[in-house]
């Protein structure tokens, strides 16, 4: 086994998350598969960094969870706000730009 | 916490040299990774096709719970305990409070909105994958030098030494990115009070002034089989009491029906007779029991 197994891992995961975000309409679960996709990209830098003997890679993976901590905090708020006007999660009823 | 770093630095040890002369992991590593990488592809696969949101959430906490393991193996043992603290922690945990906030949700109905939305989304998908894996696969050199020489001072010395040495600004902007969310969430939530404050005496008269049940609702039935939140009580005339069971048993259609639990046979009988012949006819309005009602509106009230 080499490293690029954790690579093609890596693709699979952020492969589920994107067809997550387009086939699934509650917007929570397109959250998690958006989450899905970061953790992912954290797989393929945790594993660069261990290819190039860089603790970079761990770093920038770091970072990507702090930003990734930030958004799901704006973002489930922006959930419940939509929540509370609309009763529902789903974003197809989301069409409050529709004239 | 130590004994997890030194876990990481253990399996660092020999996975690191072997992997830097062949470019190989430890065939330990290698039967960790078949063990884990297929539980983590079935779960994230359980987050596509779950069809309830508290289902897929979990799966994603099996996610995650893989990841930090699959990081801890690949010498990162900072990063898999950040992983667990702070995706599995905190953010997961975050996740299923607005899903208590938000409740059980029916909107995820399998109706499509845009005609062959899934068919597309489905191609592109698999467009991807094959995109991403063939690339990888293309890729030809993976000569890998492993983190031994990065983490002799231990893992997390060595990150931080990045950290504060090449990355110390991006680290203050990213305290800045935190401290700015934290206030967009409580602006996002914050609810201006535009109109009078509703108590509990408000409550109360608009309750009598449109005449609806003051009293308490009836208590769900005790039977001698059954004592349980999700059998309806029989009224005075044997009818079955729908009021007595919470509406959200009804909603999900967890209810059960009297001649399920009933010993006496000719009681039960004559209790679905009677509800039939309700559902039937559609029996007077408000005489004996409640009418049984099957469509739930979301106007009744909330026990």
């Amino acid at each position: 086994m080499t490293l690029a197994n954790y690579l093609v891992l890596a693709s699979i995961l952020f492969t589920i998350g994107a067809t997550t975000v387009l086939v699934r309409r509650n917007a929570i679960i397109v959250f998690l598969g958006i989450e899905l996709m970061l953790n992912s990209a954290n797989l393929a830098f945790v594993t660069f960094a261990r290819m190039h003997g860089d603790l970079t890679g761990q770093v920038v993976a770091f970072f990507v969870m702090v930003v990734a901590a930030a958004e799901v905090v704006v973002g489930l708020a922006i959930i419940v706000a939509i929540y509370r006007t609309r009763r529902s999660a789903s974003v197809d009823d989301v069409n409050l730009l529709k004239s | 916490m130590s004994a997890l770093l030194s876990l990481g630095g253990v399996a660092a040890g020999p996975v690191g040299t072997a992997l830097a002369d062949t470019g190989r992991t430890s065939s330990a590593e290698a039967v960790l990774f078949w063990v884990i990488g297929p539980v983590m592809v079935l779960a994230a696969l359980g987050l596509l096709f779950a069809r309830r949101t508290v289902y897929a959430a979990m799966s994603v906490v099996v996610v995650m719970i893989c990841l930090a393991v699959l990081y801890v193996a690949q010498e990162a043992p900072f990063l898999g305990v950040v992983q667990v603290v702070v995706y599995t922690g905190a953010v997961m945990m975050l996740f299923l409070f607005v899903l208590m906030l938000v409740g059980v949700d029916p909107s995820d109905s399998l109706t499509e909105t845009i005609k062959g939305q899934r068919w597309i989304s489905a191609l592109l998908g698999i467009g991807l994958g094959v995109v991403l894996v063939s690339v990888v696969l293309n890729a030809g050199d993976f000569a890998s030098r492993g983190l031994e020489a990065a983490n002799t001072e231990t893992n997390p010395v060595g990150v931080a030494q990045v950290i504060f040495g090449d990355f110390v600004f991006d680290l203050q902007v990213v305290g800045i990115l935190l401290v700015t969310a934290a206030l967009g969430a409580l602006v996002l939530t914050h609810r201006e009070r535009i109109t009078r404050r509703i108590g509990q005496r408000e409550r109360s008269e608009a309750r009598i002034l449109a005449g609806e049940t003051l009293t308490p609702l009836p208590a769900p039935g005790v039977y001698a089989r059954s004592n349980a939140m999700d059998v309806p009580a029989l009224g005075p005339d044997g009818r079955p009491l729908d009021a007595s069971v919470s509406r959200v048993l009804r909603v999900r259609g967890q209810e059960r029906a009297v001649e399920e639990v009933h010993l006496d046979a000719t009681a039960a009988g004559a209790a679905r007779h009677l509800r039939d012949a309700d559902e039937g006819l559609g029996g007077p309005e408000g005489v004996g029991s409640t009418p049984p009602q099957r469509s739930i509106t979301g106007e009744e009230q909330v026990r």
